[in-house]
């Protein structure tokens, strides 16, 4: 069964359309990268996913989300979002200890009780390959963590709601190569047990880490496909330009 | 010649500053001499803990709990109410409320702040008095309650408005981040966004109560006036600004009385004082 299928997805910001006809599919258990310069609408078909869109009243839409074969749209919206984590750009660490970071969405939607808490607590940031280094100071404020941590613990955050499906948005945006490579690691053991979409401005960390590759273009999918095949023998040549570095 | 003008400009502004605090200080200094003065014929101890206020008898009693505790009486009530209504208002204008409705809960906030204190005091008087008495079956309706239930009117605009700008400050991210974790609307605003606008909102809050207890005016129109111990929220009673409004016309200037009054000032400017600090504090810590 496929996780997401989308059909001639559209959707405009008022005036100027973000998204054109996009039809794609997002396959289970994949790494699915999305490429493509500034404003070519990756953020925006990100957020449709779990309708983060929602919180944006000046947007419409046409066309079809699927999620398991059920329209988005017809989804409760807080159980889709639990399904479908989502890791920001910056890291979003709320101002909590580390602990009550991980712990707030489990408690939130009272997936575990106060004995279960801990166990929930440290099998997420084992996941997110964080509790080595934060597991003597779980009570800290979460902002003591460095930027690279703080993006893991944002990852151990959305995986300790137990989702199936994990959105990236440029998760390495602001972050040095060796946490980059760190994060890395983490999505490409994540993907045993979950679907990622990442979303990134980084060539090379879609190359390293994509089973397939999208590449967006003023709001239109141009191609998709295997990610060494995108690389070594893109069909467009659009595609060819903006990967050897020609557009932004 | 252009190094000049700065020179100028700038030890202007320095003279500016400069005034300001000397006439605060001037003004404290002022008071201070005043006041102390009247702790020649009554300790601290008996002035601040004594129950009966007879500051003409013979020989004058100048105790001020009555007033403090009147002041105190009143401060509560109208913080019991306005607190609740106040942020929850914020709440609404700030996160719920769509566009026209919020721009016209704004006007209305800020239209609720330009009445001035007597007109409120006056249609208090006339409308909240009446019922306060029929409702409880009292002798007068001129009652503590009737006050706090008047200066609750009168701190909301501070509170609200104050509180909704924490709110909109807590970063938009926090919201995202919990939203995006399946939290509902109001998950979202009772764990994520309240908690990160508390000290915020705390200084709303400390904020409208020190408007509360500075205000005079209304209070001396509706709340009785009988500086006596009160014994309950039902009952008539005297504040301090109530008090040195009432009775510094009549007060023979240097007699003790005259003392005292200043005296009530200081005490009244040192509740003031610490209300304020700790409401700056509160906005620092946000910072
Ligand atoms: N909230 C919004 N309101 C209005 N227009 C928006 C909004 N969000 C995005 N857009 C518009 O939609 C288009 C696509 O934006 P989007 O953020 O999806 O691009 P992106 O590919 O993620 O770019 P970047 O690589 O810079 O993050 C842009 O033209 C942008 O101006
Ligand atoms: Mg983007």
């Amino acid at each position: 069964m496929v996780t997401f299928d989308i059909k001639n997805l559209n959707i405009w910001f008022e005036s100027t359309q973000a998204l054109k006809e996009v039809t794609m599919e997002v396959l289970p258990h994949e790494i699915l990268s999305v490429i493509g310069p500034s404003n070519s609408g990756k953020t925006t078909f990100l957020r449709m996913l779990n309708r983060m869109n929602d919180l944006n009243s000046n947007l419409k839409m046409s066309g079809e989300v699927k999620f398991e074969k059920e329209d988005i749209m017809k989804i409760d919206v807080e159980l889709l979002r639990r399904k479908i984590g989502m890791v920001f750009a910056l890291p979003l660490p709320l101002p909590l200890s580390i602990f009550d970071n991980v712990a707030y969405g489990v408690r939130m939607h009272g997936l575990a009780g106060k004995t279960r808490m801990a166990e929930k607590v440290e099998e997420a940031l084992k996941q997110g390959y964080l509790w080595d280094e934060v597991k003597d100071r779980l009570t800290e404020s979460a902002f003591k963590l460095s930027g690279g941590q703080q993006q893991r613990l944002c990852i151990s955050r959305t995986l300790a709601v137990e989702p199936e499906v994990i959105l990236f948005d440029e998760p390495c945006s602001g972050l040095d190569p060796i946490s980059t490579a760190k994060v890395e690691d983490a999505m490409v053991k994540l993907k045993e047990k979950y679907t990622i979409v990442l979303v990134t401005n980084n060539v090379k960390q879609a190359a390293r880490v994509g089973d397939r590759t999208a590449f967006f273009l003023s709001g239109e999918l141009i191609e998709l496909d295997k990610t060494d095949k995108i690389f070594t023998a893109p069909k467009d040549k659009r595609t060819d330009g903006y990967i050897r570095g020609k557009f932004g | 010649m252009r190094k000049f003008k700065e020179f100028v400009i700038e030890k202007l502004i320095l003279i500016c500053g400069i005034a300001s605090i000397f006439f605060v200080i001037l003004i404290f200094l002022f008071l201070l001499k005043e006041g102390l003065s009247v702790f020649g014929t009554v300790s601290p101890f008996n002035f601040l803990f004594g129950k009966s206020w007879y500051p003409i008898s013979e020989p004058p009693q100048l105790g001020i709990l009555p007033l403090i505790l009147g002041s105190l009486l009143v401060t509560l009530g109208a913080a019991i109410i306005s607190i609740p209504i106040g942020v929850g208002c914020a709440v609404y204008i700030a996160e719920v409320a769509p566009g026209r409705i919020k721009e016209i809960l704004k006007s209305g906030i800020e239209l609720l702040a330009a009445i001035p204190s007597v007109v409120l005091g006056f249609i208090g008087m006339v409308t909240l008095v009446p019922l306060v008495k029929n409702i409880f079956h009292l002798p007068t309706g001129l009652t503590a309650l009737s006050g706090s239930i008047m200066l609750a009117f009168m701190a909301m605009p501070t509170i609200v408005s104050i509180a909704e700008d924490a709110l909109y400050s807590v970063p938009k991210t926090y919201k995202e981040g919990a939203l995006a974790l399946g939290a509902t609307h109001w998950q979202t605003i009772w764990r994520v966004i309240l908690p990160a606008a508390s000290s915020g909102i705390l200084a709303a809050i400390m904020l409208g109560i020190g408007r509360v207890i500075g205000e005079t005016m209304a209070v001396m129109m509706i709340t009785g006036n009988a500086a006596v111990m009160p014994n309950s929220i039902l009952a008539p009673v005297r504040t301090l600004t109530a008090t040195i409004a009432a009775e510094m016309g009549e007060a023979v200037v240097g007699s003790e009385h005259y003392f005292a009054l200043f005296a009530v000032g200081i005490v009244l400017f040192v509740i003031s004082f610490i209300v304020n600090v700790t409401a700056d504090l509160f906005l620092h810590k946000k910072q």
